[in-house]
C-alpha cells in the first residue's frame, strides 16, 4: 500500500505518496499512526507536559480513536494547529481528524465541508475579569479592552454581543491562548473572553486564580467536538462511534477498572454489544470486535476522561453541568449501540 | 581576408535546432516555455481536482459579505457589519501607516547612528557599534516580541492611574504612558468650516503646502538679492510668518482647542491614542531597520574620498558643516539605493504585526477573514497581490527619486 | 653708534632639546581629551552616554548576577528571590532541552544533532577558509548525508542511496560533458533520478526493521535545532538555484529572462510570512490529490525559493561588476556559453558576491524564526507556545527572549565577522 519514494532524502524528509482521500482508515492503518490535530497548548484540553507528552480532554479522544483503530493508544502523532491552520490541515489531509475544541457551526459543516461527528463538550463563550475591577455583569463592560483569540467564533460572538447591547469595546486580537493569558495578566486588557471551559483552564494556570472571576453571562452556544473531512463516511463513522462508545460506557457504568471483568460477558446485551462479546458491530465499522473495549481502556469512559483532565478534582475544576449524562440532567445522549 | 560566417543558405536540418547557436536559443526557450506552461497546468489541474474532491470552489464573493468582527485601529469608517473588503482596506491602511512611520524614524535613527559611529568620540562610536551589531544580529521577530513585552510589563496600566494616591500619574496632566499605548491631547475644531474633521485637516495640510511654496519663493528672492548685491537678507522672520501666520488664522477661525485624555471607566477617554501594538511595532521596526540604515550611511560616508573632507576643511568649514554641506550630499547617492531596499524590508517586516496584535493586512485579510471564511487560497493570493503592489510602488517612487539625485554623467 | 644686534635681548644659537608634549596631550589624559572630551558637544555626549550606560547596567547587572538557577517554577523562583532583583534563569536550566531540541525529540538521541552540529564546522571550514587542505572538501560532500542520517535516523541505506544517485549522476555528467554541456547536465540528472527511483524499491525491500539509529519524524524537530536545520538547508539549496536564476536573468533569451525576472521580483515583493502561509495553508491544494508533504519540507521549499531570489540578485550584482572584457575574452577564446560561465565568469563573480551571499544567509537564518507564526515550534515558537503557556513558567519574558536573542546573536555575529574578514581578504585593490 505505502510506497515510499526516496526523493526528498536530500531535503531531509520523505514524500509519502498515499492512496487518494477515499480511505482514511486504510491510510491510518498503513501508516500505523493516527495524525490528530490539537491546539498548540491549552491546559486540560491538549497540552504537552515537560516530557513532551500530550495530555488533555481532546487528546483523550485522539487516543481513544487510535486505540480503536490501531490497538495502540500511543500511536498518535499530535499535530499542533492554530486557529488559522486547523481547517486547511484537515482539508489537505495532513491530519486525519481534528480534536481542537472546535465549535460546530453551520458554515464550517456546510461551506467548509467538514463532518462534525458529535459533541464532546458543550460550551459557551464567557468573560473573565480581575476581581478588583468590581464588575459583576458583562453589560458593565462599556469601554473595556477585551482580549480575544483570533480565528475562532468568539470574535464574531463578541462583536454581536456588544452590538446587540449597544456598548463599545476595544478588541485586542491575539494569536495563541498563551499570549492572551500574558496580555491579560499584564493588564493590557481588562477582560479575556473565550469558551468558558478555556477560561477555567486558563485561570487554573494562574498564580492566584482566586483574583479572577468568570462573569455569569454565557453569550453563545459552543458545541465543541471532533471533526473529519466530508466525503469519507466510513472514517467519520469510526470517530463518531468511538466518541459515542466513550459516552455510552459511562452511561452503562463501564469503566476502565471493571472493563476486563465486564468483557467476560454480562447479562446486559448492550454492554455485550459494546464490548464485542455479542453481535458484529466492530465488523460493520471495518474494525475488529474489541475496538470499543480498547477505546475505553485507553483513558477510561467519558466520565473518567472528564474527571481526570478537567473535572472538579483537577486544577481546572469544571463541573459537569451541561456535559452530564442525559440521565443526570445533562445533554450527553449517545445513540444506542445496536 | 574576410571570414565568411554565413552558412550556406537553404540547408536547414533538424539537428541545427540543437547544434547551431542561432537556433539553439529558440529551442531552449521553447523547451522552457513548454515546461513552464506544463508545470502551471499541472499545478492548476491539481488545484481543481483537489477543490472538486473537497467540494470547494474559488470565489471572491466573500469579500462582499459582512465581516462580523471588529477592528480596534481603523483609519476609515468600519464596524462589524462592514464587508470583508472594507476590513481588508482597513488593514492595508494600517500596514501603510506603520510602514510610513517606521520608514521616517528608521531613517532618522539610522543617519544619526551612522554619522555618530564615525564620530571622534570613542565612547559614542563604540556605543553606536554596539547598537548596530546588537540589532542587526537578532531576528526582528524577537525584537518585536521583546519591545512589546516592555510595553506590557514595564509601563503602568490604566488601572494604576486610578485612586486617590495612584501609582502612576499623567505627564503635565496631558500625556499618559500606559501599557495599552500613549494617550495625548488631540486638537479639535469647535467651529468646523467644512463640516467634518477630515476635510478640516485637509484644509490645514493645504495651508502648510502653500506655506512651503511661499518659503521656497522667499528663498529664491533672497538668493537673487544675494547674487545682485552680495548681501543675503535675513529671511528668518518672514519665513516664520509664512509658516505660522496662515496656520494661526486658520486655527483661530476654526476654533482650535485640545481634547485631553481622562481616565473614565476602564480606559482613558478622549484625546488621541497611539495603541501599544502600533508603538511596539513602529519602535521595533525603526530600531531594527535603523541599525541596517546606519551601516549603509557609514558605508556611504566612507565611500566619499578623504580629499573631499580635507578640501572642505581647507576652505575653512567647520566639521558639522563639512558633514552637512559636502559629505552627506555626496554620500546620499551611495546611500539611496540600499535605503530603498530597507524601506521595502520595513514594509515586508510589518507583516509580523500579528505577533503583537496590530491589525495590519496580514492580520485582517490573511488572519481573521481567512479564518472566518475558510477561503485560504483566495485570501493568501490577494494578500500577496497587495504586498506586491505596495512593494512595486515604493520601489518605483524611490527609483524616480534616485534617478533625480543621481550624478548626471555627460 | 649702537650695534643693532645689541637691541635684541637674546638670540638663541643652539636648538632646544625637544620637549615632551604637554601632559594633557599624551597618555590616558590626552587620549581622553581627544576621544572623550573633545569640545563642549563631545563632553556632553560622553557624559550623556556614560549616564545611559550606568542606567542600563545598574538595572541589568543585578538582574543578571542575582539570577536564580535550579528552581522548578516561577513561583518557587520568586520565593527564593524574595523581592530582590534577579532573573529566574531556572527556566533555562529546566527547559534547556526543549529550547534547543524541541519538546518531542527523544532525549536519548540528543547526542545525534549535537554531533551533526559539531561536524558542521568541520564540513564548512574548507569552504570558508581557502587555506585549508582541499581534501577536506570530500567530507563536505559527504556531510549532508551524514547529517541527515544523524538527525533523522532510520535506515542508513536512504542517505547512501541519495549519495549514490549523486555519484552516478556525476559520472554520467563527466562522461557526457565532452559532447556538450547540456548533454552532460541533463544526462547526469536523468542518471541520478533513475538511480533513486530504482534504488528506492531496493531500499524499501531490504531496509532492516530496526535501524541502528532510531528514526525521528520531522515533526519532532524543534527548538534552536529547527532554526539551524532550516537555515543551513535552505541556504545551501538556494545558492545553486540563485546562480541559475541570476544567469537566467542575464540571459539573451527573452522568454527565459522574463521567467526569471518575474519569479525574482515576485518573491522579493512579498513578505516571507505570506510564503509561509502558502506553505502552510495553500500548497497542499496544488499537489496531486492524496499526496502529503511534511510541513517542514513544504517550509524548506518556500524558504529556499525566497532565499534564492535574494541570492540571485546578489550574484547578478557580481556578474554585472565583472568588466565587460572578461566576457569578451572568454568569447574570443572560443569557449561556448557553458564553458565561459563555468571556467571564467562564475568563479570571479561568485568571489565578488560572497559577502553579499553571507549577508543574505544571516538574514535568512534570522527569518527562520517566522515559522513560529505558522505553529512550528522553533526556538521562538517553543517560548511563545509550550513554555509560556505552562503553569510553571507563565510570565517569564526576559530570561527566555534574552536567551533566544543571545543564541541568535552569537551565530549571526560570528557569521558577519567572518564576512568582514573575508571582505578584507578579497580586497586586493590598492587602498
Amino acid at each position: 500500500m505505502k510506497k515510499s519514494v526516496l526523493f526528498g532524502a536530500l531535503a531531509g524528509a520523505t514524500l509519502a505518496a498515499g492512496a487518494a482521500a477515499a480511505g482514511t482508515l486504510e491510510d491510518v492503518q498503513a501508516r500505523g499512526k493516527l495524525n490528530c490535530g490539537v491546539t498548540t497548548g491549552l491546559v486540560g484540553f491538549a497540552a504537552p507536559d515537560a516530557n513532551g507528552e500530550w495530555n488533555g480532554f481532546d487528546v483523550a479522544v485522539c487516543r481513544a480513536v487510535a486505540a480503536a483503530v490501531l490497538g495502540d493508544a500511543t500511536a498518535v502523532e499530535f499535530v499542533p494547529t492554530t486557529g488559522k491552520t486547523r481547517f486547511t490541515a484537515l482539508a489537505s489531509g495532513e491530519i486525519d481528524m481534528l480534536a481542537r475544541n472546535t465549535t460546530w457551526t453551520f458554515s464550517r459543516d456546510v461551506d467548509l465541508k467538514f463532518t462534525f461527528v458529535g459533541v464532546n463538550y458543550y460550551d459557551g463563550q464567557g468573560f473573565m475579569v480581575p476581581k478588583e475591577l468590581g464588575v459583576s455583569s458583562a453589560k458593565e463592560l462599556d469601554g473595556a479592552t477585551v482580549c480575544i483569540q483570533t480565528g475562532t467564533t468568539t470574535e464574531l460572538n463578541l462583536a454581536d454581543f456588544f452590538r446587540a447591547n449597544n456598548i463599545s469595546y476595544e478588541p485586542v486580537p491575539i494569536e495563541t491562548n498563551a499570549e492572551a493569558q500574558q496580555q491579560y495578566l499584564a493588564g493590557a486588557c481588562d477582560v479575556y473572553t473565550t469558551d468558558a471551559s478555556g477560561l477555567a483552564a486558563t485561570r487554573a494556570t494562574f498564580e492566584a486564580p482566586g483574583d479572577h472571576v468568570l462573569l455569569p453571562e454565557i453569550i453563545s452556544k459552543e458545541p465543541l467536538g471532533p471533526l473529519v473531512r466530508h466525503g469519507d463516511d466510513e472514517w467519520g463513522d469510526i470517530v463518531r462511534w468511538t466518541l459515542n462508545a466513550l459516552i455510552t460506557a459511562e452511561e452503562l457504568g463501564v469503566t476502565s477498572a471493571n472493563i476486563a471483568e465486564l468483557s467476560a460477558g454480562t447479562n446486559n446485551p448492550e454492554i455485550n454489544r459494546l464490548l464485542g462479546t455479542e453481535g458484529t458491530l466492530g465488523e460493520m465499522l471495518g474494525l475488529d470486535a474489541e475496538w470499543a473495549k480498547r477505546a475505553i481502556m485507553a483513558g477510561g469512559n467519558y466520565g473518567e476522561i472528564f474527571a481526570g483532565n478537567i473535572g472538579e478534582s483537577t486544577p481546572i475544576g469544571l463541573a459537569r453541568g451541561l456535559n452530564a449524562q442525559w440521565t443526570d440532567g445533562g445533554l450527553l445522549y449517545s445513540p444506542p449501540f445496536r | 581576408m574576410t571570414t565568411i560566417t554565413d552558412p550556406p543558405q537553404g540547408s536547414f536540418k533538424l539537428s541545427m535546432l540543437l547544434n547551431d547557436t542561432r537556433y539553439r536559443s529558440y529551442t531552449f526557450q521553447f523547451i522552457a516555455l513548454v515546461l513552464l506552461i506544463g508545470a502551471i497546468a499541472y499545478l492548476i489541474s491539481n488545484l481543481f481536482a483537489n477543490l472538486a474532491a473537497a467540494g470547494l470552489n474559488i470565489s471572491y464573493a466573500f469579500l462582499g459579505e459582512p465581516a462580523g468582527y471588529d477592528i480596534n485601529q481603523r483609519l476609515i469608517e468600519y464596524d462589524s457589519q462592514s464587508t470583508h473588503w472594507r476590513a481588508t482596506l482597513v488593514g492595508v491602511l494600517n500596514t501603510l501607516l506603520v510602514a510610513f512611520l517606521a520608514c521616517v524614524t528608521a531613517t532618522i535613527l539610522g543617519v544619526i547612528a551612522g554619522v555618530l559611529r564615525l564620530s571622534n568620540n570613542w565612547l559614542i562610536s563604540k556605543l553606536m557599534s554596539f547598537y548596530v551589531e546588537a540589532f542587526r544580529n537578532v531576528p526582528v521577530l524577537i525584537w518585536i516580541l521583546m519591545i512589546n513585552a516592555v510595553f506590557l510589563v514595564v509601563l503602568p496600566q490604566p488601572r494604576a492611574f486610578r485612586g486617590d494616591n495612584p501609582e502612576a500619574t499623567m505627564l503635565f496632566d496631558m500625556f499618559a504612558f500606559t501599557g495599552r499605548g500613549v494617550y495625548f491631547p488631540a486638537p479639535i475644531f469647535s467651529n468646523s468650516l467644512t463640516g467634518s474633521a477630515g476635510t478640516d485637516w485637509l484644509l490645514v495640510i493645504i495651508g502648510l503646502v502653500l506655506s512651503f511654496f511661499g518659503v521656497r519663493q522667499v528663498a529664491k528672492w533672497a538668493q537673487a538679492k544675494q547674487e545682485a548685491t552680495g548681501v543675503r537678507p535675513n529671511t528668518l522672520w518672514i519665513n516664520l510668518a509664512i509658516w505660522f501666520g496662515p496656520l494661526l488664522v486658520l486655527f483661530t477661525i476654526m476654533g482650535l482647542s485640545f481634547d485631553y485624555p481622562e481616565l473614565k471607566g476602564f480606559n482613558f477617554q478622549g484625546g488621541g491614542w497611539a495603541r501599544g501594538s502600533l508603538i511596539a511595532l513602529w519602535f521595533a521596526l525603526s530600531v531594527y531597520t535603523g541599525a541596517f540604515i546606519a551601516e549603509n550611511v557609514r558605508a556611504g560616508i566612507q565611500a566619499i574620498s578623504k580629499g573631499q573632507t580635507e578640501a572642505a576643511a581647507s576652505l575653512g568649514l567647520r566639521p558639522g558643516r563639512i558633514m552637512n554641506l559636502v559629505i552627506l550630499p555626496q554620500a546620499l547617492r551611495v546611500i539611496i539605493p540600499p535605503l530603498i531596499s530597507q524601506y521595502l524590508n520595513i514594509t515586508k517586516n510589518s507583516s509580523l504585526a500579528i505577533a503583537v496584535g496590530y491589525m495590519d493586512i496580514t492580520a485582517t485579510l490573511g488572519g481573521i477573514t481567512l479564518n472566518q471564511t475558510g477561503r485560504a487560497i483566495e485570501a493568501v493570493l490577494l494578500l500577496m497581490l497587495f504586498y506586491l503592489i505596495i512593494s512595486l510602488t515604493i520601489s518605483a517612487v524611490m527609483n524616480v527619486y534616485n534617478n533625480s539625485v543621481k550624478l548626471k554623467e555627460r | 653708534m649702537a650695534d643693532t644686534s645689541n637691541s635684541i635681548a637674546f638670540v638663541r644659537t643652539e636648538t632646544l632639546p625637544q620637549l615632551d608634549p604637554p601632559a594633557s596631550e599624551v597618555g590616558v589624559i590626552g587620549w581622553m581629551k581627544h576621544n572623550l572630551f573633545n569640545g563642549v558637544w563631545g563632553t556632553l555626549l560622553t557624559l550623556l552616554s556614560l549616564w545611559a550606560i550606568y542606567y542600563v547596567l545598574s538595572g541589568f547587572l543585578p538582574w543578571l548576577l542575582g539570577g536564580v538557577w535550579g528552581t522548578n517554577s516561577l513561583a518557587e523562583c520568586r520565593e527564593v528571590l524574595g523581592g530582590a532583583a534577579g532573573g529566574c534563569f531556572s527556566v533555562l536550566s529546566e527547559r534547556w532541552n526543549q529550547l534547543l531540541f524541541g519538546f518531542t525529540y527523544p532525549e536519548e538521541y540528543y547526542w545525534r544533532p549535537t554531533v551533526a552540529f559539531v561536524l558542521l564546522f568541520v564540513a564548512i571550514a574548507p569552504v570558508m577558509f581557502s587555506m585549508l587542505p582541499r581534501v577536506m572538501l570530500v567530507f563536505t560532500a559527504i556531510y549532508p548525508f551524514l547529517a541527515f542520517h544523524l538527525i533523522w535516523g532510520g535506515t542508513i541505506l536512504s542517505p547512501l542511496l541519495a549519495m549514490a544517485g549523486f555519484i552516478v549522476g556525476y559520472l554520467a555528467y563527466s562522461r557526457l560533458v565532452n559532447q556538450s554541456f547540456a548533454m552532460g547536465f541533463f544526462g547526469g540528472i536523468v542518471a541520478a533520478v533513475l538511480t533513486w527511483y530504482i534504488g528506492g524499491f531496493i531500499v524499501d525491500a531490504i531496509a532492516p526493521e530496526n535501524p541502528t539509529l532510531g528514526a525521528v519524524p520531522s515533526r519532532d524537530m524543534g527548538g534552536f535545532m529547527l532554526n539551524m536545520i532550516l537555515g543551513v538547508v535552505c541556504v545551501s539549496l538556494s545558492i545553486p538555484l540563485g546562480i541559475a536564476l541570476a544567469l537566467g536573468r542575464q540571459s539573451d533569451m527573452p522568454i527565459i529572462k522574463w521567467i526569471c525576472v518575474v519569479f525574482i521580483e515576485f518573491i522579493r515583493g512579498v513578505p516571507l510570512i505570506t510564503l509561509l502561509f502558502v506553505a502552510n495553508v495553500v500548497l497542499a491544494y496544488f499537489l496531486p490529490p492524496g499526496t502529503n508533504f511534511d510541513l517542514i519540507l513544504r517550509v524548506i521549499i518556500m524558504i529556499t525559493m525566497f532565499a534564492s531570489a535574494y541570492i540571485a540578485e546578489v550574484i547578478r550584482g557580481g556578474l554585472a561588476a565583472l568588466p565587460r572584457g572578461q566576457y569578451e575574452a572568454a568569447d574570443s577564446l572560443g569557449l561556448d556559453y557553458a564553458q565561459s560561465m563555468r571556467l571564467i565568469i562564475l568563479p570571479q563573480a561568485l568571489k565578488i558576491s560572497i559577502p553579499g551571499i553571507v549577508n543574505v544567509a544571516v538574514g535568512l537564518f534570522k527569518d527562520t524564526t517566522l515559522v513560529s507564526i505558522i505553529s512550528m515550534f522553533d526556538l521562538v515558537g517553543m517560548i511563545r507556545g509550550p513554555i509560556l503557556a505552562s503553569t510553571e513558567w507563565n510570565g517569564v519574558y526576559w530570561e527566555l527572549f534574552g536567551f533566544a536573542a543571545f543564541l541568535f546573536f552569537i551565530v549571526c555575529y560570528g557569521i558577519s565577522q567572518y564576512s568582514q574578514w573575508l571582505e578584507r581578504q578579497l580586497a586586493t585593490d590598492h587602498r
